[in-house]
């Protein structure tokens, strides 16, 4: 009992590495989405406070959008790796 | 000067996409009269994306279309092999003893078939398709920006005529707005060129990796190989003009608490691992995110096909749809390029910034 599902698991662990690089991409996209809708919601809210200071805002958005986006990234390329090697 | 550089890339322009060079693979026909062939979304985006040892065209119903590019090897056993690509297709086998290897650890890449049958991997400097759009963008490059110049040392004081004003607005925001903020007002002018090649080269190549037509369409900046060199320049120029202070404070900081920097160095390997780290995240950042947007704005157009395989209405029905989608990824394409770009050289200038600071009055 005990060597069959050992084996099952060895035999399953293909299908269930790629499983975990499609939930692992997910997981990152999620990520993505919340960060950045807080930036967007952040940077909106300032602009109606403030409309004068929309150029600002904007460019401080846009570079921490960027960089919240190589965070997520990162995730990306790990899962295509396991994905692919 | 300029214009026989422009002259150049112009007539090697033409002369590589005459009919003359375009070679059709006539073995692929054979192969695929046989089998009709299923659309494969996977192979389209990756060959798109990959770099490869030819330019291909077009398919013309059977046959493929495609630029053959030089192929310069180097291998230890048999010394220096220079031949164009299009002999890689002619036979089955091997050309000269090497071949493009179908599987295994060098899938993709040329070999070489020893006469015991072992493969091994020569020093490979071929032109590749990167290679070519790297020289094309070079020339690109090298075009506008000595036009320009010569525009500005010509007539300095008169008004901006032509490409000058396109690109006037867009140097002036990098100077103002990138470099004097973050590395200071005394010292930014030293590091200005870098700066600017660095966004510029970045910007038309991702540019040019949108167009989908010869001689854009090669997806250059998405290849891992020109970020890290970008991100190792900027590595290289930040340790260079890092001052003492810099240095000093990574490993031994006045500012932080003693339990911090012994017995065991926390705050001083969290430091190092920064230095390295940062060009890291740059190469990603940028690879990951010119290579995705591809693969999605081609997932999108290879929709029509994959519904076109059920039925031909069905395909002719998402094609509405896939364009309008692909249009979007290319418009958002556009802003990524843009975007990217201003955000690698935002950071490297960010980076050399912190890396001149001088910290007066803490010793």
């Amino acid at each position: 009992m005990m060597t069959l599902a050992v084996i099952l698991q060895v035999a399953a662990n293909a299908a269930i590495a790629k499983m975990g690089a499609g939930i692992g991409a997910g997981l990152a996209a999620i990520g993505a989405g919340i960060g950045i809708g807080r930036i967007g919601g952040s940077a909106v809210e300032a602009i109606a406070r403030q409309p004068e200071a929309v150029g600002d805002i904007r460019s401080n958005m846009i570079v921490a959008a960027a960089l919240i986006e190589g965070v997520a990234f990162f995730a990306i390329i790990i899962c295509f790796l396991i994905f692919f090697l | 000067m300029i214009r026989v550089l422009t002259s150049f890339f112009l007539i090697l322009f033409t002369f590589a996409a005459t009919p003359n060079l375009l070679k059709a693979n006539e073995e692929h026909a054979a192969a695929d009269t046989i089998s009709p062939k299923k659309f494969n979304t996977g192979d389209l985006i990756f060959d798109h994306i990959r770099d490869s040892y030819e330019w291909h065209i077009a398919t013309i119903g059977h046959t493929h279309l495609s630029i053959p590019l030089p192929v310069m090897v180097y291998s230890q056993h048999s010394g220096f092999h220079f031949f164009m690509s299009g002999k890689l297709h002619d036979v089955n086998g091997t050309y000269d003893g090497f071949k493009v290897a179908s599987e295994g650890k060098y899938e993709r890449k040329l070999v070489e078939v020893m006469p015991d049958g072992t493969v091994l991997r020569p020093w490979d400097f071929s032109i590749t398709k990167n290679v070519t759009s790297l020289f094309v963008s070079l020339g690109l490059i090298l075009s506008i920006f000595l036009s320009v110049a010569k525009r500005y040392r010509e007539n300095f004081a008169r008004a901006p005529k032509g490409i000058q004003s396109w690109i006037e607005p867009i140097v002036v925001f990098i100077c103002d707005d990138i470099a004097k903020p973050s590395i200071g007002k005394e010292k930014y002018q030293r590091y200005l060129p870098f700066l600017l090649t660095v966004f510029f080269f970045i910007f038309i190549n991702n540019l040019m990796g949108l167009v989908p037509f010869f001689p854009g369409g090669a997806n250059l900046t998405g290849n891992i190989s020109i970020t890290l060199v970008l991100a190792l320049f900027t590595f290289v120029i930040t340790s260079f003009s890092g001052s003492r202070s810099y240095w000093v404070h990574m490993v031994n900081d006045p500012g932080i608490p003693l339990w911090l920097k012994l017995p065991i160095p926390l705050m001083p390997i969290v430091e190092i691992m920064g230095v390295f780290l940062k060009p890291f995240v740059l190469t990603i950042r940028l690879f990951a995110n010119i290579t995705a947007g591809h693969i999605v704005a081609l997932g999108f157009y290879s929709l029509i096909f994959i519904f076109a395989e059920k039925s031909i209405f069905a395909g002719y029905g998402i094609s509405v749809l896939s364009i309008a989608f692909t249009v979007f990824m290319g418009l958002l394409e556009l802003l990524v390029a843009f975007i990217q770009a201003y955000v690698f050289t935002l950071l490297s200038a960010l980076y050399i910034g912190l890396a001149l600071e001088q910290h007066t009055g803490h010793e």
